[in-house]
């Protein structure tokens, strides 16, 4: 396989990958996990 | 007050206490290294004539000084203190801890003496001699074992979003720092790079962006993520783009170095790439600046009563400013007008000073009573001083080198109608001189600022003394 071809299919699985990032993100589901995970520095007082 | 609480229920603060005092002192000490040098652009003579004292040795020696002896212990402390409490657990290995304090401070006194006495390998921000950056080496290892390892034993669900940001500070520095470094050593104080030629140039500004990106950026959004919530009491703005934003950086920094090389030997598809990469990168970064700032809403009057607070946020202004300059600057076309002149070193300090500066003094204020033992610190008027004589300082700081930079480029670039040079060299630096005068009596007025503060951190740990934070039981979060 040419090198560059390689390149193109790397720079695309890397956007795919984020594009799920910004899913998972934003996914209804994990709004309380991550309601929680924001209130972690308000656990110490 | 607690007595005797065993080592496993309260958090290892002492190494902290270490770091942030030794990050006052070093800001100053850096600070005023920085004024001298602008003295020095502006005066020649005041290098004394002598070689340890002229601008080539004292520029690394405050840049180091800034970047690593103010920036670094700033980070380690933050970052130790912000892992512990949002891990419900003390430190891992504490006296590995203990040795990252001693190694660092070991490694700032070995810059501070052999920059001075000519000592370099000649790439920016990367200056310190092989024995040196084997020592650094070794100390970044340990480092990324106490940090990691004591997220590897929390006792808490989920990793909160600071310490992804100080996690991949981490890591990428010792990629950068072991990459870049690379080289064969000739004598005791003498080294040779591993690469050669554009590849070599290519390396260091890999190394030089990312350095910005990530130590000077990641590691410090990391502490906004944390002392920003906990200053204005309330959680970040978004989670969601607080993760988003992370993964964009960490997805664009590392492709962002070209633009440094714009019009070099450096192959054109790879300046271009570097350009599109910087340009991409103004989303994430005000990803990160609107969150922050947007964490204040609804508690915007807090703005006129806290001084800390001002610190963060102003510092934040600073970060969404010189992260929509940067990307700008990397066009090529602006880069063939702003490259070289005093312009970039005004971008630079309007990020340094403004927003990392800032954002550290913030942090620092926050942290210092809580560790000493009291309420808040001996004076918040000083603390109001500080926040103005900085603030005054960074703004006459980047407008002169505004001025002198465009004004620089634009004299360098003026052609006659013949084609000859309508300028000499040696005219752009003498319509420079009134600027630097006004850049150095805002570096002076930031320096004024900071002694302010150190004054102020003295007071106020030497009235208290070392406290001990209680860990909470697991089963208050179970």
């Amino acid at each position: 396989m040419d090198i560059n071809t390689l390149r193109i299919l790397a720079t695309i699985a890397s956007f795919v990958v984020f594009l799920g990032i910004m899913g998972w993100a934003w996914k209804r589901r994990n709004t309380s996990d991550f309601k929680e995970a924001a209130n972690l520095p308000f656990t110490n007082d | 007050m607690q007595v005797s609480n065993s080592q496993s229920n309260t958090y290892n603060d002492s190494v902290i206490r270490q770091f942030s005092i030794m990050a006052v002192v070093w800001g100053v000490v850096g600070m005023l290294v920085g004024v001298i040098i602008a003295a020095q652009l502006v005066w020649p003579e005041l290098n004394l004539g002598l070689p340890w004292t002229s601008f080539g040795r004292l520029r690394p020696l405050h840049t180091n000084a800034v970047i690593f002896a103010f920036g670094g212990s700033t980070l380690f402390a933050t970052s130790y203190y912000v892992v512990q409490r949002t891990c419900h657990t003390t430190l891992f290995l504490p006296s590995l801890a203990k040795f990252t304090f001693w190694g660092w401070q070991l490694v700032i006194v070995a810059a501070a003496i052999s920059l001075p006495l000519g000592f370099t390998q000649g790439k920016e921000y990367a200056e310190l001699e092989w024995p040196i950056d084997l020592l650094i080496a070794v100390v970044w290892v340990s480092y990324a074992i106490v940090f990691f390892g004591t997220i590897g034993t929390r006792k808490v669900k989920h990793i909160y979003v600071a310490n992804w940001f100080f996690g991949a500070f981490i890591l990428t520095v010792a990629l950068l720092h072991i990459v870049n470094s690379a080289a064969m050593p000739a004598s005791m104080m003498k080294s040779y790079s591993a690469y050669a030629g554009v590849q070599d140039a290519m390396v260091q500004w890999w190394y030089g962006h990312n350095a910005v990106g990530f130590f000077l950026t990641a590691g410090f959004l990391g502490i906004m993520y944390y002392f920003v919530p906990k200053q204005a009491d309330r959680p970040v703005y978004s989670y969601s783009l607080s993760i988003v934003h992370f993964w964009a950086l960490i997805f664009t920094y590392m492709w962002a170095g070209p633009h440094h090389l714009h019009y070099t030997a450096l192959p054109d598809w790879t300046q271009s790439l570097g350009m599109a990469f910087s340009l991409i990168l103004l989303a994430p970064s005000w990803g990160g600046m609107i969150n922050g700032m947007m964490t204040l809403s609804g508690a915007w009057h807090k703005l006129r009563t806290d001084p800390i607070l001002r610190f963060m946020i102003v510092s934040l202004s600073f970060y969404g400013m010189s992260t929509f300059e940067g990307p700008m600057m990397a066009i090529k076309t602006v880069n063939s007008l702003s490259h070289y002149t005093d312009w970039t070193v005004g971008h630079v300090h309007s990020g340094a000073l403004g927003w990392v500066g800032l954002v550290s003094m913030g942090a620092i204020y926050y942290m210092i009573p809580r560790l000493f033992g009291q309420k808040q610190m001996h004076s918040i008027k000083a603390i109001e001083l500080h926040f103005w004589l900085a603030t005054v300082g960074i703004v006459l700081y980047i407008a002169a080198l505004w001025i002198s930079g465009v004004m620089e480029g634009l004299m360098w670039r003026a052609i006659n109608t013949d084609g000859t040079l309508t300028y000499t060299f040696v005219e752009s630096v003498k319509a420079k001189q009134p600027y630097y005068i006004i850049r150095m009596l805002g570096g002076l007025l930031y320096l004024s600022g900071m002694t302010i503060m150190l004054w102020n951190v003295i007071k106020t740990a030497t009235s208290g003394k070392a406290a001990t934070a209680t860990i909470p039981p697991v089963a208050a979060h179970a």
